[in-house]
C-alpha cells in the first residue's frame, strides 16, 4: 500500500502540472473566480503582453465589492465614480476576453464566495482562486482554495496556473456536542484567539472532528473563510454526505450518472488513516462558549460572558503596545464586562455570515422583538439566491418588521469600499471577518460576532449572550 | 514583456538621491483600474506645475518636459533609487512613460523587483559613473548611452565603458523577455497534455457537461 496521504496531499498532487528543481511547482487551478476590484491590472496585462485568457470556461465574475445596497436603483446608476468605472471595466473586459459575468441585478449575482458554492461551480477536489483573501471558504467542499493579488491574477487568466510552493499541513480537531448557542462563528473565533492571526502562517489547515462533521455546509464554510484571519493559506473539510446533499442538483453540480460517478470520486477525498501533518491541534466542543472580539484583530477574543481582558505583564514589548492601542482604538477599559458594552449599528452580512441558514439564524432571534432606539441595523444578504429564498421564507418581513434595513446583495459594510460605512467612532456588532482599525469606515470599532449574538445585540443595544434569550415563536 | 539585450538610446538625468516611490507615482494615482496610463503622472509633482488653475501646466525646467530627451529610453539617477513604498505602480509608471532602463549607484530593495517582474534593466555603476554620465547627458541631451545585457557593459558615443553585475537568474529572463507567465509557459507542453488529460475528469470543471 502508498503512503497514507491527507486531504490536501490529494488535491496537491492531482493538480501538478510539473514539479521542476529549485523552482516552485506548476500547479493547475480548476476555478478562477474574479470581481471587480482586483482584476482590471490583471485583464490589461493580457492585453499589453497579448495574451489570450486561456480558460474562459474556468473563469467566472461578478460584482460585489463596490456595489451599493441600497437599492436596485442605486446599483444601476452608481453615483461613485471610480466603482463606477471599475464595474464598467469589468462589463468590457467580461465582454472582450469571453467571460461570464453575473452582473448587478443577474438572478446568479453575489458575493463571490457565496456564489461559488451556491452554483455548484465549487466542487470537491477542486483548485480554487480568487483575488480575494477568503478564498479560503471553498475549501469546506475539500477544495483547496485560497487568495492571490493581481499579477497572480493575470498569471491564472494567462496559463491556468499558478507558481507555488508547496506549504505545510495543520490538522485542527474539534470534537464533541456543541453547547447550546455556540456556532461556527464560535469555533473559528476561539480557534484564532487560542493560535493567533500568524497562528497558521504557512499552512493549510484541515478542520477533523465529530464537531466539524455535525455542522451543516453553511456552517463549515464559515469556519473556513475565517482561516486566513490566522494567517492559513487555506482551510479544508474533507466531502461527506452533507457536503454531497448540499451539491446535489445545484446548477453546475453534474447529474444522472455523472453524479453517481462524481460522488465516488469526490468520496476519496479523505486524510488516510495514518498521514503525518506537520501540526496538530485538539478542540474540545466543551470548553466553547459564544465568543466575541474586543479590539482590532481577530485574534482579539473573548467569551460573552467574561470582561475586557486585561494586560499580561508578561507579554513583550510590542504586544503591550498593541494591547493599549486596541484598547484606546476601541474606546473600552480592561475589565468591562462584554455584555455592557452598548454598541450603535449592527451588521448581518458577507462570506462569513450571509448564507440563508445566518439570516434564518438570527431571524429566529429577532421574531417578534424589536431593534433597539440606539441601534440602526442591517441585514444583507449574501446573493440574489438566498436574497430570494430569505423573501419565500418571509425572514424580511421578521426582520423588517423588527426594524432591520433589508438590503440588496454585496459585501456591504465588510470592508468600506461602498457607500455602507460606520462613521467615526461608531461601534458595530458585525458577522463579518476583520476588525481592523479603519476596516468598516474611518474610526469606526467593530466587534465580530456570530449571526445570533449580532442579532440578540440588535434588540437589546449592547453585546448580549445570546445563551439566555428568550425566543418567541411565530403566531 | 519584451527582451532586450542591446539598448542605444538618449537618457534623462535626474540628479538627486533617495528618489522614492511616492515621488515616481503619487498615492492619489492608485486608485486606477489600469496598470498602463501612469505615465503622464510619473513624477508628477516635479513635473507639473500644481498652482495654476488646471494643475497641468508643465514645468519648462524639469529634464522629462524637454524636448530635447523627448523619446529617452534611459533613466540616470543618484543612490538608492525607488525607495519608500511598495508600490508596483512606480514601475508601471516608469515602463509607461517609455524607460526601459534605470542607472544609478544603487536601488531599494522591493523597487528593484517590482522593476525585474515589469523587464526593465537596473544598471548599478559606480557613483563616479553615473555621475560622468549625468553630466554628459545633461550638457548634451544627445548624448548616447549604450547598455549591453549580455556583455553586461555600458558604453556611450565618448569613450566610456564600464561593466555591471547582474544575477543570472535575472539576465536570462530579462534577455528571454520571460515575466512569470513567461517562465511558467517555458513549461507549455506539459501544461498541454496535463491539460488535456485533467479536462476528462468532468467532476473537476465548474461548469459540468454531465459525463
Ligand atoms: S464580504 Fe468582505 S471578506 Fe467577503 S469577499 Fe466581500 S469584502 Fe471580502
Amino acid at each position: 500500500m502508498s503512503t497514507p496521504k491527507t486531504l490536501f496531499e490529494k488535491v496537491w498532487q492531482q493538480h501538478l502540472v510539473v514539479a521542476p528543481a529549485n523552482e516552485p511547482s506548476i500547479l493547475y487551478i480548476d476555478l478562477h473566480l474574479v470581481h471587480e476590484v482586483t482584476s482590471p491590472q490583471a485583464f490589461d496585462g493580457l492585453r499589453m503582453a497579448g495574451r489570450k485568457l486561456r480558460r474562459p470556461d474556468r473563469t467566472v465574475a461578478t460584482v460585489d465589492h463596490n456595489v451599493p445596497t441600497s437599492s436596485v436603483q442605486d446599483r444601476l446608476h452608481i453615483l461613485d465614480q471610480i466603482s463606477s468605472r471599475q464595474i464598467q471595466a469589468l462589463r468590457q473586459n467580461c465582454k472582450d476576453f469571453g467571460v461570464e459575468l453575473y452582473d448587478v441585478q443577474a438572478p446568479e449575482q453575489g458575493i463571490v464566495h457565496i456564489i461559488g458554492p451556491e452554483l455548484g461551480l465549487t466542487k470537491p477536489g477542486m483548485t480554487i482562486v480568487c483575488g480575494d483573501s477568503h478564498t479560503s471558504t471553498h475549501g469546506a467542499f475539500g477544495a483547496l482554495a485560497f487568495g492571490i493579488g493581481t499579477s497572480e491574477v493575470e498569471h491564472v487568466m494567462a496559463t491556468q496556473t499558478l507558481p507555488q510552493d508547496k506549504p505545510k499541513t495543520f490538522r485542527i480537531s474539534v470534537d464533541g456536542a456543541l453547547p447550546y448557542g455556540v456556532t461556527a462563528k464560535d469555533i473559528v473565533l476561539h480557534i484564532i484567539g487560542q493560535i493567533g492571526t500568524a497562528g497558521a502562517t504557512g499552512y493549510v489547515v484541515e478542520y477533523a472532528g465529530s464537531t466539524i462533521r455535525s455542522l451543516s455546509m453553511e456552517g463549515r464554510m464559515t469556519i473556513c473563510n475565517m482561516s486566513i484571519e490566522a494567517g492559513a493559506r487555506a482551510g479544508m473539510i474533507a466531502p461527506d454526505q452533507i457536503t454531497f446533499d448540499y451539491l446535489k442538483g445545484r446548477r453546475f453540480s453534474p447529474a444522472g450518472d455523472a453524479w453517481n460517478l462524481a460522488v465516488e470520486q469526490w468520496s476519496q477525498l479523505v486524510t488516510d488513516e495514518g498521514a503525518i501533518f506537520d501540526r496538530e491541534l485538539h478542540i474540545d466542543a466543551a470548553t466553547l462558549t459564544p465568543t466575541v472580539t474586543w479590539g482590532t484583530s481577530p485574534g482579539m477574543v473573548t467569551g460573552i460572558d467574561s470582561t475586557v481582558p486585561t494586560l499580561d505583564p508578561s507579554a513583550s514589548e510590542a504586544d503591550q503596545n498593541n494591547f493599549e492601542r486596541a484598547l484606546e482604538y476601541m474606546a473600552l477599559e480592561a475589565g468591562k464586562p462584554m455584555q455592557e458594552i452598548a454598541i450603535d449599528r449592527v451588521f448581518i452580512g458577507s462570506c462569513t455570515n450571509a448564507r440563508i441558514e445566518d439570516l434564518r439564524a438570527s431571524a429566529s432571534v429577532v421574531r417578534g422583538y424589536h431593534v433597539a432606539t440606539t441601534v440602526s441595523a442591517m441585514v444583507v444578504p449574501g446573493s440574489q439566491s438566498v436574497k430570494a429564498q430569505a423573501e419565500e421564507e418571509g425572514l424580511d418581513i421578521i426582520f423588517k418588521t423588527a426594524g432591520f434595513d433589508w438590503r440588496e446583495p454585496g459585501c456591504s459594510m465588510c470592508l468600506g469600499m461602498n457607500p455602507d460605512i460606520l462613521a467615526p467612532g461608531e461601534r458595530c456588532a458585525s458577522t463579518s471577518n476583520r476588525n481592523f482599525e479603519g476596516r468598516q469606515g474611518r474610526g469606526s470599532r467593530t466587534h465580530l460576532v456570530s449571526p445570533v449574538m449580532a442579532a440578540a445585540a440588535a434588540i437589546t443595544g449592547h453585546l448580549t449572550d445570546v445563551r439566555n434569550w428568550k425566543f418567541k415563536e411565530a403566531n | 514583456m519584451i527582451a532586450i539585450n542591446v539598448l542605444t538610446s538618449t537618457a534623462i538625468p535626474l540628479d538627486m538621491s533617495n528618489i522614492d516611490t511616492d515621488q515616481i507615482i503619487p498615492k492619489q494615482f492608485l486608485k486606477r483600474i489600469e496598470r498602463t496610463g501612469y505615465g503622464e503622472f510619473l513624477f508628477y509633482d516635479w513635473r507639473y506645475d500644481l498652482d495654476t488653475p488646471d494643475h497641468v501646466s508643465e514645468r519648462k525646467d524639469f529634464a522629462l518636459n524637454k524636448v530635447e530627451y523627448k523619446g529617452s529610453k534611459i533613466l540616470i539617477a543618484g543612490k538608492n533609487f525607488g525607495c519608500g513604498s511598495s508600490r508596483e505602480h512606480a514601475a508601471w509608471a516608469l515602463t509607461d512613460f517609455g524607460f526601459l532602463a534605470v542607472i544609478a549607484p544603487s536601488f531599494a530593495d522591493i523597487f528593484f523587483s517590482n522593476a525585474g517582474k515589469n523587464g526593465m534593466i537596473l544598471v548599478r555603476l559606480s557613483e563616479a559613473d553615473v555621475e560622468l554620465l549625468t553630466h554628459r547627458s545633461t550638457s548634451n541631451p544627445a548624448h548616447k548611452i549604450t547598455i549591453n545585457l549580455e556583455a553586461q557593459t555600458v558604453t556611450d558615443d565618448q569613450g566610456f565603458s564600464a561593466t555591471f553585475e547582474i544575477d543570472p537568474f535575472r539576465k536570462y529572463c530579462l534577455l528571454n523577455g520571460l515575466d512569470d507567465i513567461g517562465l511558467t509557459l517555458r513549461h507549455e507542453s506539459e501544461l498541454d497534455s496535463y491539460e488535456a488529460k485533467h479536462d476528462e475528469e468532468f467532476w473537476l470543471t465548474p461548469r459540468v457537461s454531465a459525463a
